[in-house]
């Protein structure tokens, strides 16, 4: 048993648990009730994660908190490190965030007596993400990522017409295609190693790496790592396995896209970077050449994904596009193989999440003073006309595209010096990355001057800020966040370094 | 004022018309129109079957596949793709599976320290004679509990899907009943009634006795649900209601997931700060033992309970 604990060291499995009390006893409540309870609890996650980082930060290294009376190989653990808490943290603050952003919304698109359904499914939807990011045990990951599904596909299709649903039913089927591939790659790492836990897994992968070809095991070692990391990249919309993505993020409510596309690929994302260190071990997989399968895929979706985007007429299946062009970003940091890109990817992950859901609730703001229509011919002028959502889709959009000051150009920037780096991987990583900026200011920029082209007569009206303060102050926050990623780059990417050198400790 | 005409014959003239017209004092349908109460439009049944025949020329016409020679190539490349897909993925993991290790050998890697443990120290550590439902509830309580949650989740989103929200909507499905079952079936009612005791009881045994038999919440509570099924399935949701309606549901589902939680946090908060829980394990083999176990299966059990019988009475008539 570890001595001493100190209070804040509980923080983690309170906040997990706290999301779950709060889904079940908001079944029994009315949604007005279930409203308050969700907002309660998101705000004391972040204040809880909060102290959680800055104790990782002040004390270093990571922590391992035993679930029960019986130490880790025989009970569940979480383990605590900078690189876990700050991500619980960014994730809590981008919830409620777009939430708020996207009440207006909800109130509008879905029944009456559904909204306290919606916030059960958001308060399970971030237990099942704290706890994938916390959770230390393979099996406890499998068992959270169930619970993100099933959410996942709930949160599409609370707001019931045919096209969510039919967009349900394909992050259903794909989604769960994911799941069941991740399992069965779970069950030959039991199968090869004995564990569940991830530290364990990892000393046994590495004997059997060690063994060489000559091990009968290594064969299946080989396919296991394909198995997960094609399962995981289903559920993340990696390019080829894209096909549920646009018509899911398109046409849920906005605040369901939001979360969709910040959170729920991420929370898988997260959890491949944890196998990928952790259970796998990080040499292990770079020499699996598996590595490179998911480089090949990222670029090509990085280029495809932005060519759909320009073709699309529909400005949130257009942002929905580019997230299969970011997601190839990700994936192409933990293709390079190199420490450099991982940071990289880690700082995308954070980076594309609070643009991604800033863009999806400026664009509601902007078809909300055009009639309703998403066509971008329908949009033109209405950053005068919804100035806040013109002002934060022009911000989101310099973001994607990689302008100074915001937290694109970072990501940017940190891809392209991981790829110096990278002497087999430089070129096309640099060639890819130029043209997906190219493409990327192609589409970002034509829909920023569209929305800023002046009309004469409209028959739209517009709206000012204090109609919506709850949106309004969304907004705000969201490009602040984005900002300061931007400006404050390199406390975060330092921090992100010491996270993943304690992550692979 | 002097007049030129009189009032009579002005009234003829267009001066007057026009003025009369200009200040609004006459309004020039009334008394000259025939007013009619606007009707509902009535589509014609001619023109129905015109267009519902449009229709169905257009599909026709988009899914022929002698001219659509796209659709036809992507149905069976579709098809053939399926196929390939699945034997391809079938094979990969048949392939997989014969360099695995073979079951039952002594060497193989699950035999270690984990499963010597559970086998050999369960029954002390966790009071449970049955050494499966001790590690899934007490060195694995936090999986569980997932677990369980996985089922309530899915509740939610089935009640998404099928609640019935609307009021009329609602009483029409009330009334609507028993649309595709016989009523008052006297076999079936006959065949419940000596039935239904005995599931019950059956599954609440399996459900207490988790700790000492195979078994447990999930397993019992699934006997459970089933016979509250058989039971609203033989008499009707009236009766059902009488003794579980929508507010048993919920207090039920709720208040076990909660004294779920609340024994899981307490007792996970505890062993991670090394504190004593003071939960006695009792004696290995008797009704009351085995700590925290005792009380999560019952949680367990009226959890599954529940979601069974939720989804069944969803699926047939969009509420409880």
């Amino acid at each position: 048993m570890a001595g001493q604990m100190e209070f804040v060291q509980n923080f983690p499995c309170f906040s997990i648990m706290l999301c779950m009390f709060a889904g079940i006893i908001s079944s029994a409540l009315k949604g007005k009730a279930a409203k308050w309870i969700n907002t309660a609890v998101l705000c004391a996650n972040i204040l809880m994660s909060a102290a959680v980082l800055l104790f990782a930060v002040d004390k270093g290294g990571y922590y391992v908190y035993v679930m029960g009376q019986f130490p880790a190989p025989w009970g569940n653990e979480l383990r605590v490190g900078v690189l876990e808490a700050g991500m619980a943290l960014f994730f809590c603050v981008i919830m409620l965030l777009s939430l708020m952003g996207g009440r207006h919304k909800l109130i509008q698109e879905v029944k009456e007596g559904k909204h306290g359904l919606y916030y059960i499914l958001t308060d399970l939807m971030l237990s099942s993400l704290l706890a994938l990011i916390y959770t230390n045990d393979l099996f406890t990951a499998y068992v959270f990522v169930e619970i993100n599904t099933i959410s996942a596909c709930g949160l599409i299709m609370i707001r019931q017409n045919g096209r969510t649903i039919e967009a349900a039913v394909r992050y259903m089927i794909m989604s769960l295609l994911g799941s069941g591939l991740f399992l069965m790659g779970l069950c030959m790492l039991y199968d090869l190693t004995g564990h569940l836990l991830m530290s364990n897994i990892e000393g046994k992968v590495r004997e059997i790496y060690l063994a060489g070809t000559g091990s009968s095991y290594h064969i299946p070692l080989l396919i296991t790592i394909a198995v997960i990391s094609v399962g995981l990249a289903i559920k993340s919309a990696l390019f080829p396995f894209h096909a549920w993505l646009p018509d899911a993020y398109g046409y849920s409510t906005v605040s369901s896209a939001a979360i969709l596309s910040s959170l729920v690929s991420k929370g898988y994302i997260f959890l491949l970077f944890k196998i990928i260190y952790r259970v796998i071990g990080f040499e292990v997989f770079h020499d699996s050449k598996i590595v490179n399968i998911l480089f090949i895929f990222s670029l090509m979706g990085m280029i495809f994904g932005s060519l759909s985007a320009i073709k699309e007429n529909d400005v949130r299946r257009m942002i929905a596009f580019s997230s299969i062009a970011q997601i190839g970003y990700i994936y192409m940091g933990i293709g390079m193989g190199t420490q450099a890109g991982m940071v990289a990817a880690v700082f995308h992950v954070l980076s594309h999440a609070a643009t991604k859901s800033l863009l999806f609730i400026a664009a509601i703001g902007l078809t909300d003073v055009s009639g309703g229509s998403r066509k971008l011919t329908e949009l033109t002028g209405s950053g005068y006309r919804n100035k806040i959502a013109g002002v934060a889709f022009m911000v989101g959009s310099l973001s994607m595209v990689g302008v100074p000051l915001f937290s694109g150009f970072i990501s940017k920037l940190l891809f392209s010096q991981a790829a110096v780096q990278n002497e087999g991987k430089m070129l096309p990583t640099l060639i890819v990355l130029g043209i997906s900026t190219i493409l990327n200011a192609i589409y970002f920029m034509k829909t920023v001057i569209r929305i800023y082209t002046p009309v004469g007569e409209t028959e739209y009206f517009g709206v000012t800020w204090r109609e919506n303060k709850g949106y309004a102050a969304a907004l705000v926050c969201f490009m602040a966040l984005n900002v300061m990623l931007g400006v404050f780059s390199q406390p975060i990417v330092d921090l992100i370094g010491v996270g993943l050198d304690s992550f692979s400790a | 004022m002097s007049k030129l005409k009189s009032e009579q014959e002005y009234e003829k003239t267009a001066a007057f018309h026009f003025f009369r017209w200009l200040s609004g004092s006459k309004d020039p349908y009334l008394d000259n129109v025939e007013m009619k109460p606007q009707e509902e439009y009535k589509e014609e049944e001619a023109t129905i079957q015109e267009r519902m025949r449009e229709q169905q020329m257009i599909r026709d016409k988009v899914y022929d596949t002698e001219k659509n020679k796209r659709l036809l190539f992507f149905r069976y490349f579709y098809r053939i793709m399926a196929v390939v897909f699945c034997v391809v993925l079938g094979g990969l993991l048949l392939v997989t599976v014969s360099y695995l290790p073979p079951t039952g050998r002594a060497s193989k890697p699950d035999n270690n320290e984990v499963a010597a443990r559970y086998i050999e120290n369960g029954m002390q550590e966790t009071g449970a004679v049955n050494v499966v439902t001790g590690m899934i509830l007490t060195y694995r309580a936090f999986d569980t509990f997932g677990e369980t949650n996985v089922l309530f989740i899915a509740t939610c989103c089935v009640m998404i899907m099928l609640m019935a929200e609307d009021e009329e909507l609602k009483k029409q499905e009330l009334l609507n009943d028993r649309r595709y079952e016989p009523k008052n079936d006297a076999i079936l009612q006959g065949v419940a009634a000596v039935l239904v005791p005995v599931i019950f009881i059956f599954g609440i045994y399996i459900v207490l006795n988790g700790h000492l038999s195979p078994g447990g919440g999930f397993s019992g509570g699934a006997a459970m649900g089933a016979g509250m099924i058989l039971y609203v399935s033989a008499f009707g949701f009236k009766k059902t209601q009488r003794f579980f309606n929508e507010e048993v549901y919920k207090i039920a589902k709720v208040s076990a997931l909660c004294v779920y939680g609340l024994v899981g946090i307490y007792y996970y908060v505890t062993g991670a700060n090394g504190l004593d829980n003071h939960i006695p394990l009792g004696i290995p083999g008797h009704i009351i033992s085995a700590g925290i176990i005792f009380p999560i299966n019952i949680c367990v059990g009226i959890e599954v309970a529940c979601t069974m019988y939720a989804f069944y009475a969803l699926f047939r008539r969009g509420g409880l």
